[in-house]
């Protein structure tokens, strides 16, 4: 599991497919110096070739680079594609059994009056989910992280490449249930929305501090099961907080529909504002060429010769 | 969190700058850690000797810098240490802090030949 996509030994796999195309070191090549085995110089010199001698004296190089900057940079690529197709994507994350996928199928259907809604599915193994997700009738790709632990930017790079053509629509990212890893790898989302059910421990928030401070919203999912549990909600919701202030907070239940406009309503509005961005980059765009048009005109070029 | 992940990664800057600088072997590789990037250095330790395995790190000393985490305290308005992303202010005891340090997770320089 590679830090870029996660397909390290072959184990990633998007819609059954698998997926390891990556891997090509093609600067493999570039330095051959006549010696067969000193072609994967890069990739393997054991220790034993090290000590040759002729070889140069140590020195230091300083580099001072993300660990993650791969990640990183596919995550802007995302994030200028999602703004150039006009989608709102929000990176869903949670502990296994959160409730994600029951409350991701209740928003689609909540949502599907409204806009367009795809999801890109992670987990480890199974279709299951996007299965799932496809009965309602929205888009879904499923990636299989294998050994993985999480969705990383490439991944979903190449799920998206799976949905299109999509534009100005909602899409949901639901990662790999896991409170930890999904925490530190940005997709190119717009938000991170933590989904925590009170059938979990109030502290959650406190034990996973990570997951909190890098979400914007959280969704305290199943509060139709408060009456039957020893949850205390404010608690909860001050331990979040004292994570990450700025933390906003729905409650609702995807099975009984309760809270469930207030959630629907935060993802319109995010949406609405990720087509009106699209929409004026458009129109920046055209007015740009009518200018450099009328450029041309003034030059005694008509753009249709040019 | 994925420590083993974040060993790979490294792998995959040093061979980018292997074929970019020219060196052949890694001696030595000096990481900066913030004490609030999510990463169990012990977890680190072992997972980069496992991964250096079979490639031109393979038995290099791992050195990491470890960074304090720090966090502006809007209640009390000063800049506080943190150990922790919910410790309270140590001045005031509010949680409403904003980290400003303590998040590095960084390649800093490597020993190489």
């Amino acid at each position: 599991m590679c830090t870029v996509c996660g397909c390290g030994e072959g184990s990633l796999s998007i819609d059954g497919a698998s997926h390891h195309h990556h891997h090509e070191h093609e600067h493999e090549h570039e330095h051959e110096h006549g010696h067969g085995h000193e072609a994967s110089l890069h990739y393997g010199k054991g220790p034993a070739h090290a000590h040759a001698p002729g070889l140069s004296q140590s020195r230091m190089v300083r580099i001072e680079q993300d660990i993650l900057a791969k990640n990183g940079a596919y995550a802007e690529a995302n994030r200028r594609r999602f703004d150039e197709l006009g989608l709102f994507a929000l990176n869903l994350v949670s502990s296994p059994g959160s409730g994600k996928t029951s409350l991701l199928t209740a928003s689609i259907r909540g949502l599907r009056s409204r806009m367009a809604v795809a999801v890109i599915e992670g987990d480890q193994q199974t279709q299951n989910d996007a299965a799932r997700i496809r009965d309602t009738g929205a888009r879904a790709v499923q990636v299989n992280t294998g050994k993985g632990c999480h969705l990383d930017a490439h991944m979903v790079g190449h799920a998206l490449e799976h949905l299109l053509p999509l534009q100005d629509a909602t899409l949901m990212i639901e990662n790999v249930g896991n409170l930890v890893c999904p925490a530190g790898f940005d997709l190119g989302e717009a938000h991170k929305v933590a989904v925590l059910s009170v059938t979990e421990g109030e502290d959650k928030p406190l034990k996973y501090p990570d997951m909190f401070h890098a979400a914007d919203l959280m969704l305290l999912n199943k509060v139709d099961l408060l009456p039957y549990l020893d949850f205390d909600v404010a608690q909860c919701i001050d331990y979040a907080r004292r994570i990450n202030p700025d933390l906003e907070v729905i409650q609702l239940s995807a099975t009984t529909g309760q809270g469930m406009e207030a959630w629907l309503d935060w993802v319109e509005a995010g949406w609405q504002r990720a087509v009106a961005r699209r929409q004026e980059s458009v129109a920046a765009l055209k007015q740009r060429i009518a200018e450099l048009e009328a450029r041309l005109e003034a030059a005694g070029l008509s753009p249709d010769a040019a | 969190m994925h420590e083993m992940s974040l060993c790979e990664g490294v792998i995959q800057v040093i061979e980018e700058q292997a074929s970019q600088q020219g060196f052949e072997r890694v001696l030595g590789v000096t990481l900066e850690i913030g004490a609030l990037a999510g990463v169990e250095l012990d977890a680190l330790r072992f997972c980069f000797e496992v991964v250096c395995r079979d490639t031109l790190a393979e038995g290099a000393a791992l050195h990491i810098r470890e960074r304090a985490g720090r966090a502006h305290c809007f209640d009390c308005d000063r800049p506080v240490e943190v150990a922790q992303r919910f410790d309270a202010c140590r001045a005031c005891g509010g949680y409403r802090l904003q980290v400003t340090a303590g998040e590095e997770l960084k390649i800093q320089e490597l020993e190489v030949e």
